[in-house]
């Protein structure tokens, strides 16, 4: 694996077309992420945004088009979820991706315990490793929260935070969080934001999509907004206002 | 006041502590309502022998439904892997082998139930139904519908180690039903298999997103099952020295029984092998403490009912986290909908 400064992009996708049956949902989107870049993906529903990340992610492959990790370019075939782990891209969905009834520390772990050579589970190290990541990585204060909290006690940007955290321990270069404040109190967005900025602080890149555009303005150094499976526009933080960024989407809803 | 809510809510988060509150209350109240029965210790020594085979296989059970599945074929793998450990033994003479095969053609129904349940997509309550009625058809039609007496085993060592009386008076098998409990409570507390059980059974699209195999754990899940389904087949049979066609058929309902009674979520995503451990010996003492408390065996069933709604219940209402005290929280269960906390 590259090491930073070693390359250029996090992520480059390059004429990506994606056709369920004969409807086109992504028609030739050109994008790119930086290394530590925080990438706002803004559109209106349906515009694509989901079908994009499904793709990075290695959910589903695209029709055509190329995808370039790390400026090396991906063999599509041989590309899926577990591929994209590996390469370092981790997506963080809203209500998929953590266990309610369970306790936090096997939240961090599922799917990539460690182990003894039976199997079996080593607890304490893992809910050691869990309490750092919730009080060094993300900042969790106190808040009577332990490594053996229940997800279900939590809050919603709490829940938002130990996903990001997990994704963050596991070396993830690329965070993908999708739609992380739709459902959260203005307090509880706040301290999401704060952990999107911590992404950022670590040199790691993230993408983050949402319909909230103050949100996304304020945490994003660049926007790229979609249109009907295509990219309209790509804009860099410091040429445009929140206003401008406001009437620009304005002017694609009232296009429809 | 205070202090005595949080020292039970505390006592509510050990496992199982509920239902073994209900399990010595139970028991308090046959002693005195049948204190000669109750005070000696042959009964307990009967419970020791009949009790085994529920338990062991309401402990596999636990781990199914905690992955939000539900087997209702294993009371025909007792009967199938039975006939199959008697006609081994009696071909051939050669009792390990007959406990190998039985066990293996336990985990050969479990493997068809898996994959129909998991890579097919029935779901699991049809698919377990089917196959109880295919494997125990299949046993009925192998066996000609007879039961086969195998005394000849009783002075091999198979039946020693499995239901020989240790010390001449405990059952052996009550033993082997303590290490089934306690290997399963690690394979379900400790192992990444019983995490992915866990999660599985809490949202099958997180554990599926987070990197869970849940088709190959699912199908793994009702092997085990089976394999387990068979040992309790395997248990019963050399205790009664005897295979009939409907061996297992009265197990079914105590069974899922024993594991709701301890406490074990329908809902999946959470099991306790502690809580089923004393719920299948809640079952298990039922009838033999009713009938002795001179009631009448009539009324077993109806207190069997009884006592699974209150434990049911008690667990419910205990485990609530939300209202302060113990009123409010029964309060909450009654007026507030499952969905609605």
């Amino acid at each position: 694996m590259l090491k930073k400064g070693q390359f250029k992009n996090a992520v480059k996708m390059s004429n990506i077309e994606k056709y369920f049956g004969h409807t086109a949902a992504l028609k030739g989107v050109n994008f790119e992420v930086g290394v530590n870049e925080v990438v706002g993906l803004i559109g209106d529903n349906g515009a694509g945004k989901s079908t994009l990340i499904k793709i990075i992610t290695g959910v589903f492959p695209p029709t055509n088009g190329e995808i370039y990790i790390r400026d090396k370019k991906v063999s599509l075939k041989d590309y899926n979820v577990k591929q994209a782990y590996k390469l370092g891209i981790e997506a963080v969905f809203q209500d998929k991706s953590l266990g309610e009834k369970q306790d936090l520390w096997r939240n961090f772990f599922i799917g990539r315990q460690i182990t003894n050579r039976l199997g079996f589970i080593k607890v304490r190290e893992e809910k050691e490793i869990a309490r750092k990541i919730m009080f060094d990585m993300i900042g969790f204060r106190g808040a009577g929260i332990t490594a053996e909290s229940k997800v279900n006690k939590l809050s919603g940007g709490e829940r938002q935070g130990i996903a990001i955290g997990r994704a963050m321990y596991f070396d993830a270069e690329l965070i993908i969080l999708d739609e992380p404040t739709s459902a959260l109190s203005l307090k509880e967005v706040n301290k999401v934001l704060n952990f999107v900025r911590k992404i950022k602080e670590s040199g790691r890149a993230c993408i983050y999509i949402s319909h909230i555009l103050p949100d996304v303005y304020e945490i994003s150094d660049k926007f790229i907004i979609l249109d009907r499976g295509e990219v309209v526009a790509t804009i860099k933080k410091s040429e445009i206002t929140l206003k401008e960024l406001s009437e620009f989407m304005l002017k694609y809803a009232h296009a429809k | 006041m205070k202090y005595l809510k949080q020292s039970i809510a505390k006592l509510v988060k050990i496992e199982g502590l509920t239902i073994i509150g209900v399990f010595i209350a139970l028991m308090i109240l046959f002693i005195i309502s049948a204190p000669r029965v109750f005070t000696g210790y042959r009964i307990y020594m009967s419970f020791l022998q009949t009790v085994p085979p529920l338990l062991i296989l309401a402990l596999g059970l636990t781990l199914v439904i905690t992955a939000g599945e539900m087997d209702l074929s294993f009371s025909a793998i007792i009967a199938f892997s039975g006939f199959i450990f008697c006609y081994v033994f009696r071909t051939f003479g050669t009792p390990w082998l007959a406990f190998i095969l039985a066990l293996s053609s336990g985990a050969l129904v479990g493997f068809i139930n898996g994959w129909m349940v998991a890579k097919v997509g029935i779901p699991s309550i049809m698919a377990t139904l089917a196959a109880q009625f295919f494997w125990n058809g299949l046993t009925i039609l192998l066996s000609g519908g007879l039961s086969w007496n195998i005394k000849e085993i009783r002075p091999y060592f198979i039946h020693t180690l499995f239901v020989g009386r240790i010390g001449g008076l405990v059952p052996a098998q009550s033993i082997w039903g303590i290490a089934v409990a306690v290997f399963l409570w690690f394979i379900l507390n400790r192992h990444t298999f019983g995490e992915q059980i866990l999660f599985i059974g809490d949202n099958e699209e997180v554990a599926k997103v987070m990197g869970v195999n849940v088709i190959a754990t699912k199908i793994r899940l009702f092997i085990f099952m089976g394999i387990i389904s068979a040992f309790a087949g395997v248990l019963l049979t050399l205790e009664m020295i005897n295979f009939w066609t409907t061996q297992g058929a009265g197990l079914l309902l105590p069974t899922i029984a024993a594991v709701f009674i301890g406490g074990t979520s329908i809902a999946g995503g959470y099991g306790t092998i502690i809580g089923t451990f004393f719920g299948a010996y809640i079952v298990g003492s039922l009838e033999a403490g009713v009938v002795a408390s001179g009631i009448g065996g009539y009324w077993t069933r109806l207190v069997t009912g009884l006592v699974m709604a209150a434990s049911v219940s008690l667990n419910i209402i205990l485990s609530k986290e939300k209202g302060e005290g113990l009123k409010e929280r029964i309060k909450e269960s009654i007026f507030i909908k499952k969905g609605g906390e």
